[in-house]
């Protein structure tokens, strides 16, 4: 995917960020960040909590500034990309606004680009079917479950056709089996539009599931400690899941994780190992 | 619902919340409560035409409904009017805190100095007891002006409202707002759009708070002297004549008012926010 000609999307060189607590304590959230991402890419950014992983989530997305070191998005300053609309973002939690129905939470940034009214209407209905909630667009976001809600949040960062979808550990809530269908689901809307997605997780499974590369980070001070490229052949499916180089990469990625010197939260490895043992059963 | 995912949604898509078959809802919630109300004062009138408590103590209900028809368009008591009166100057009062309190939280929310100002100062002025203000506010506003009444309830109205919609102003989730910043919305979008929105809860809430504090800052204000038809001065002079069947009148006319006034806010509620947890109906 990572074509060496074409011109990245994202291109982060030399990127620290430190935060400046209240009381003179100083965190180094991320140290010399470089990374390139190319057009259509699926990059997972995985590592144990503290990491900077969701930093640098927001760096790209220009809700934080870097401290030092510079963000080129589509060729532009990431503030310039994020006034031109390029970022569709979702995150752990899905955010919808109580008193907008389903329907109405997805023409939100359709409103605020000034779209038309029949357009905007139009485009949100086809979001929800795309997303699987064509019959719920005039629900109100307590009537669905959480997984549903979350798909309401894809469909409405995917409203505006965003360059680039920026996704903050959206599964994280959600139990295991919703979860696995959800990253069939993002894997189908991102093979359907050809968005570029940067992905924050800290479960392993999911990351080597959904990427085209697997960016590995370590905490304090932030940094990338291994980029692993998943060549898991697609279309991605259960049998993807059951299948040998999908373990063996599980394993590559545990181990530069390991190797960072994070441990990684339990949820991560859990799971993978539940799926080694569903597999072994089926 | 869908073969390609098989996700598990909800049955059917159940309609939108539409309240169902409302006044049987209402009465299975009310019932209850009205009966219990009812039983209440059928209690009361038979203790007390069993007893030999003197209406001087404690009149039965059949004497103060009496009393209140009696007196309804009584020359020394004329209870409608004084309650019309005394209404107005409630509900005008309500309507100029409520102003200023709204007024107030959008330009504490929107300069954070301010706010640090002003939210320590009205939490401050919230503890005294400000209906202690009353003589004062007869004597700066004109004993026998209506005026004096309504600054009264407006003050006592000002600061719930001034304190919740600040909080509902500026208590918005930070993802909603990075959401907001990732669509480089405007300043006043995302007050429309968001924050707005999101203080309506709190407003009606505080709206609540004051219809009942606007009412007893006007009866209170009235005891303290100033036109001769409104509650308060029925109160205070139909208890001076030893005449408490009226007293009793007069309050129950007190009564029915403030619970209307609040009624009504609850109904605006409900049309208003009917997506809102306190008004929804599940189920």
């Amino acid at each position: 995917m990572a074509g060496a000609e074409t011109q990245p999307v994202v291109q982060i060189t030399g990127v620290d960020k430190t935060f400046t607590g209240r009381d003179a304590g100083q965190t180094v959230a991320l140290q010399g960040i470089d990374l390139d991402i190319a057009p259509g890419e699926f990059v997972s950014l995985i590592g144990p909590s503290g990491c900077g992983k969701s930093t640098l989530l927001r760096v790209i997305g220009d809700l934080v500034q870097p401290t030092r070191g510079t963000v080129r998005v589509n060729g532009k300053s990431a503030e310039q990309a994020r006034r031109d609309r390029d970022y569709g973002m979702v995150f752990q939690a899905p955010v919808l606004f109580d008193w907008r129905s389903v329907e109405d939470n997805v023409k939100l940034p359709l409103e605020i680009l000034g779209k038309p009214k029949a357009w905007r209407a139009q485009r949100a209905k086809e979001m929800l079917e795309l997303v699987e909630l064509g019959d719920f667009t005039r629900h109100m976001p307590y009537q669905l479950s959480g997984g549903m809600q979350q798909r309401v949040a894809i469909a409405r960062a995917l409203s505006f056709e965003p360059r680039i979808l920026l996704m903050d550990e959206p599964f994280g809530a959600l139990d295991e089996m919703t979860r696995e269908r959800m990253n069939d689901e993002v894997l189908r809307i991102w093979q359907q539009t050809g968005t570029t997605i940067v992905f924050v997780t800290h479960s392993i499974p999911e990351a080597v599931y959904l990427s085209s590369r697997v960016v590995v980070m370590s905490a304090r001070p932030g940094r990338i400690t291994k980029i692993v490229d998943i060549d898991v052949p697609r279309p991605r499916d259960d049998e993807s899941r059951e299948s040998e180089r999908y373990f063996q990469l599980i394993t590559e990625v545990r181990e530069a994780l390991r190797a960072g010197g994070g441990e990684l939260d339990d949820s991560g490895t859990a799971s993978a190992r539940r799926t080694l043992a569903e597999g072994a059963v089926g | 619902m869908s073969a390609t995912t098989g996700f598990a949604a909800p049955s059917t898509p159940a309609p939108p919340a539409r309240r169902g078959a409302r006044p049987f809802r209402a009465l299975r919630e009310y019932g209850p409560a009205i009966l219990v109300a009812g039983a209440g004062l059928v209690v009361w009138e038979v203790v007390i035409r069993a007893s030999n408590l003197t209406t001087f103590v404690l009149p039965a209900p059949s004497a103060i409904l009496a009393a209140l028809i009696a007196n309804w368009d009584d020359a020394r008591f004329p209870l409608f009017q004084s309650a019309l009166n005394t209404v107005i100057e409630a509900v005008g009062g309500f309507l100029i805190g409520t102003t200023a309190g709204v007024v107030v939280a959008f330009l504490a929310s929107r300069w954070s100095g301010m706010r640090a100002l002003l939210l320590p100062l009205a939490v401050a002025a919230n503890a005294i007891p400000i209906i202690a203000f009353a003589p004062l506010f007869n004597t700066w506003f004109g004993l026998l002006n209506p005026l004096s009444k309504m600054m009264m309830a407006a003050v006592l109205s000002f600061f719930p409202v001034m304190a919740n919609v600040t909080r509902g102003l500026s208590g918005v989730d930070p993802a909603a707002l990075e959401l907001m910043r990732s669509y480089a919305a405007t300043e006043g979008t995302v007050l429309r759009k968001v924050r707005i929105p999101n203080a309506l809860p709190y407003f009606f809430t505080a709206l609540k708070l004051a219809s009942t504090l606007s009412l007893i800052g006007a009866i209170v204000a009235e005891y303290f002297g100033g036109q001769g038809s409104v509650l308060g001065r029925m109160i205070v002079q139909s208890a001076s004549a030893l005449r408490f069947d009226i007293t009793w009148a007069a309050v129950t006319l007190a009564a029915i008012a403030g619970i209307t006034f609040y009624l009504l806010i609850a109904l605006a509620e409900r049309l208003v926010i009917p997506w809102h947890a306190s008004t929804r109906n599940e189920g």
